[in-house]
C-alpha cells in the first residue's frame, strides 16, 4: 500500500514555476530518492508535503488521508519528519535537548523524551556531543542534528534534504548504513533528496527526478541513470 | 520549596540557604530606608521575572509590560477603593483583565504574522494608547490620580494588605520566590522545551510538531497574569496611581533591565540583575542629591552605562558569569 500519495502537485512563486504537476508514490517501508539539478524544485516539493506552503494545485495523502492545508505541526503529528537543507539547530540549547524537543512529539513525558533522545543520538554517534551546544558543532555534526532531531519525532515517513551534503565517502557509507538499519528494523520509509549519487545508489530502490519543476523520469535506480534525458539534464557524461 | 532545590549539588544549596536566611532576617537588620530599596529590588526581580518567562523563555520581546502592571493596579485599587472589594479578590480580577489583555496582543501579533520588532512595537502601542485613556477616565482619577485610604500604618491586616512597610516587604518576597519556582518547574517541563524550541527557531519548532501560536499564547498570558501581580503590589504598596507614571515606558524598561543584566532566559538573572541595578541607581540618585546636583535623567544615564558594560563584558549577562562558581549550572 501506498504511504505517501503526491498528486500533481504544484507551487508558483511569483510566476515562476518552482513545481509543477508533479506525482509519485511511495510504498510503506520504502526508500526512495529525489534527484535533479540545482533549483529543480526538489525542495520545495517537501515543503509542498511537510505543509510550509500549501500546493497551488493538487494534493498530498499519506497513509490514504489527506494532510494538504494542514499547517506543519499538524503533518508532523500526521506522522511526517523532516530536515532542512540549511540546517536549522536550536543553536543556544544542548545537542541533547534539541533532540528532546523532537522527541516530545511522540513520549508522554519528559523522561520518556530524554530516553528515546539517547537513543537516536547513539544511533546517529552525536551520543559523545550531548552536552554541547548545538551552535558550536561542525555543519557535519549539524546535519546529523538535523536527522536525530527529525527522527527522534517517531515519523512514518522521513524526508532527507541532502543530509550526506558535504560528508567524507565513508561519513556517506556510515550514513547510509544507519538509514539501512532503521528502515530495516523499524521500517520507517525515507525520501532523500540527494546529490550525493552513491548514497542514493546504495540506498533507494526508486528515484524520482525532477528538473524545471517536472518530473521527468522514475524509476529504479539503474534505469534512471541510463536515462537520456536524465544524463542530459543533471548527470552528465561522466556518470555513464 | 522542593521545585526549588531539587537537583542542585550541595554548594549551590548552601548558597540558597545563606541567601535564603538573609533575606528572611533582613527586616530585622536594617533601616526604613534600606528596607524600602530591598523592597523595590524584589519588585523588580519579580517583574523581571515574570517577563524572562515571554522574552526570556519564549522568545516574544515585549516593550509594554507596564500595561499589565497598571492595568493589575488599576483593577485591584478600583475594586477596593469604589466597591470595598478584598485585594485578594482584587488581585485575581487583575489577573483575568490581564490574561486577556496579553491573549488579546497575542493573537492579533501571532495571528497576522507580527514578530520581532514589529511585535514589540505592538506592546508599546498598547500600553501607550491605554494610559492615553486612562489618563482621561474620570472613575479612576485620570489624569489625577487614584488613591488608596491609607489607614493607621502600624497595624498588620493582611487581608486588606493595609500594614507597615515589613508586610510589603514579605508579599513580595512570596511572589519572587514562588516566581523562581515556577519558573524552574516550568523550564524543565514539556513547556520550557517548547518555549526554548519557539525561542532558538520556530520554523524548525514547528517542524517538530510544535504548536507555536498556542504556546507563544501561553507564555504572553502566563507573564501578562503574574505581571499583574506586581501591579496589585504596586497599588496597595504606594496607594497612589497615575497613568503618566504607571504606563509610562520607561516603567517597562525598567522592567527589563534586570533579566537582560543578570542573563536573559535564565533562572537567577532577572533576580540578580534586579538587586544589581536596583541599589546601585537608587544609591547615585541620592548621591547625586546628597551633593546639591539636580540633574533630572541621571538614573536613566545610569541605566544606559550599565546596560552598555554588561553587553560588552558580558554578553550572556552576570549570572552566567558567577553561576558555575557558586555550584549552580550556567543557565
Ligand atoms: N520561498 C521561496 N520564494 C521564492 N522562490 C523560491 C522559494 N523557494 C524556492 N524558490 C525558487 O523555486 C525554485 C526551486 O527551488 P528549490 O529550492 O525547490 O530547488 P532545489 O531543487 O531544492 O535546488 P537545490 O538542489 O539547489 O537545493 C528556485 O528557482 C528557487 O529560487
Ligand atoms: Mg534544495
Amino acid at each position: 500500500m501506498a504511504l505517501l500519495e503526491v498528486r500533481s502537485i504544484g507551487k508558483s512563486f511569483r510566476g515562476l514555476r518552482a513545481v509543477h504537476d508533479v506525482s509519485f508514490e511511495l510504498a510503506d517501508g520504502a526508500i526512495a530518492a529525489m534527484i535533479g539539478p540545482n533549483g529543480a524544485g526538489k525542495t520545495t516539493c517537501f515543503n509542498l508535503i511537510a505543509g510550509v506552503f500549501a500546493p497551488d494545485t493538487g494534493a498530498v495523502a499519506l497513509g490514504g488521508r489527506r494532510i494538504t492545508g494542514l499547517r506543519p505541526h499538524e503533518i508532523c503529528r500526521a506522522g511526517v519528519g523532516r530536515t532542512f537543507q540549511v540546517v536549522k539547530p536550536f543553536p543556544q540549547m544542548t545537542v541533547l535537548d534539541n533532540v528532546v524537543v523532537g522527541a516530545l512529539n511522540a513520549a508522554a513525558r519528559v523522561g520518556d523524551a530524554e530516553r528515546e533522545a539517547w537513543r537516536v543520538l547513539e544511533l546517529l554517534h552525536l551520543d559523545a556531543k550531548s552536552q554541547t551546544l548545538a551552535a558550536s558543532l561542525t555543519l557535519p555534526e549539524r546535519k546529523r542534528l538535523e536527522v536525530a532531531r527529525a527522527m527522534a519525532t517517531r515519523p512514518r515517513l522521513l524526508l532527507l534534504d541532502e543530509v550526506m551534503a558535504g560528508l567524507r565517502p565513508t561519513e556517506v557509507d556510515e550514513m547510509v548504513a544507519v538509514f539501512r538499519r532503521i528502515n530495516h528494523e523499524t521500517g520507517l520509509t525515507i525520501l532523500l533528496i540527494e546529490h550525493v549519487m552513491r548514497a542514493v545508489m546504495a540506498l533507494a530502490a526508486h528515484v524520482v527526478v525532477l528538473h524545471h519543476g517536472e518530473k521527468i523520469c522514475e524509476g529504479a535506480p539503474a534505469q534512471v541513470v541510463r536515462d537520456p534525458a536524465v544524463l542530459e539534464c543533471y548527470l552528465g557524461e561522466e556518470a555513464v | 520549596m522542593r521545585a526549588l532545590v531539587a537537583g542542585l549539588p550541595a554548594r549551590a544549596r548552601a548558597v540558597l540557604a545563606l541567601v535564603a536566611v538573609l533575606l528572611l532576617g533582613a527586616p530585622f537588620a536594617v533601616d526604613a530606608y534600606v528596607l524600602s530599596v530591598l523592597i523595590l529590588c524584589l519588585y523588580f526581580a519579580y517583574t523581571g521575572q515574570a517577563w524572562n518567562i515571554m522574552m526570556g523563555f519564549a522568545g516574544q520581546l515585549s516593550l509594554g509590560h507596564s500595561l499589565y502592571v497598571g492595568i493589575g493596579a488599576y483593577a485591584a485599587a478600583a475594586l477596593f477603593v469604589h466597591f470595598d472589594v478584598n485585594p485578594w479578590l482584587g488581585a485575581l480580577a487583575a489577573i483575568v483583565l490581564c490574561t486577556l489583555a496579553g491573549l488579546v496582543i497575542g493573537f492579533l501579533a501571532f495571528r497576522f504574522g507580527i514578530a520581532g520588532v514589529y511585535f514589540a512595537i505592538l506592546t508599546i502601542a498598547f500600553a501607550e494608547f491605554t494610559r492615553i485613556g486612562f489618563d482621561h477616565w474620570n472613575w479612576l482619577g485620570a489624569s489625577g490620580g487614584l488613591f488608596l485610604p491609607v489607614k493607621e500604618r502600624g497595624v498588620t491586616d493582611l487581608a486588606t494588605l493595609r500594614g507597615p512597610p515589613v508586610m510589603f516587604y514579605y508579599a513580595i518576597l512570596a511572589l519572587t520566590v514562588g516566581a523562581l519556582a515556577l519558573s524552574r518547574l516550568l523550564l524543565a517541563s514539556r513547556l520550557g522545551y517548547y518555549w526554548r524550541a519557539i525561542r532558538e527557531d520556530e520554523e524548525a519548532a514547528q517542524a517538530l510538531g510544535i504548536d507555536t501560536f498556542r504556546y507563544k499564547m501561553v507564555a504572553v498570558g502566563l507573564s501578562a497574569a503574574m505581571t499583574s501581580l506586581a501591579g496589585v503590589f504596586f497599588a496597595f504598596y504606594y496607594n497612589n496611581l497615575f497613568p503618566e507614571q504607571i504606563f509610562s515606558m520607561g516603567r517597562s524598561i525598567e522592567i527589563i533591565l534586570g533579566p537582560i543584566i543578570g542573563g536573559l532566559g535564565t533562572l537567577a538573572g532577572p533576580i540578580v540583575g534586579a538587586f544589581v541595578l536596583t541599589p546601585l541607581a537608587d544609591g547615585i540618585t541620592e548621591l547625586m542629591q546628597l551633593l546639591g546636583i539636580e540633574t533630572p535623567g541621571v538614573k536613566q544615564v545610569f541605566y544606559g552605562v550599565c546596560l552598555l558594560v554588561v553587553i560588552v563584558f558580558l554578553p550572556n549577562g552576570i549570572w552566567p558569569a558567577i553561576a558555575r562558581r557558586l555550584g549552580f549550572a550556567p543557565r
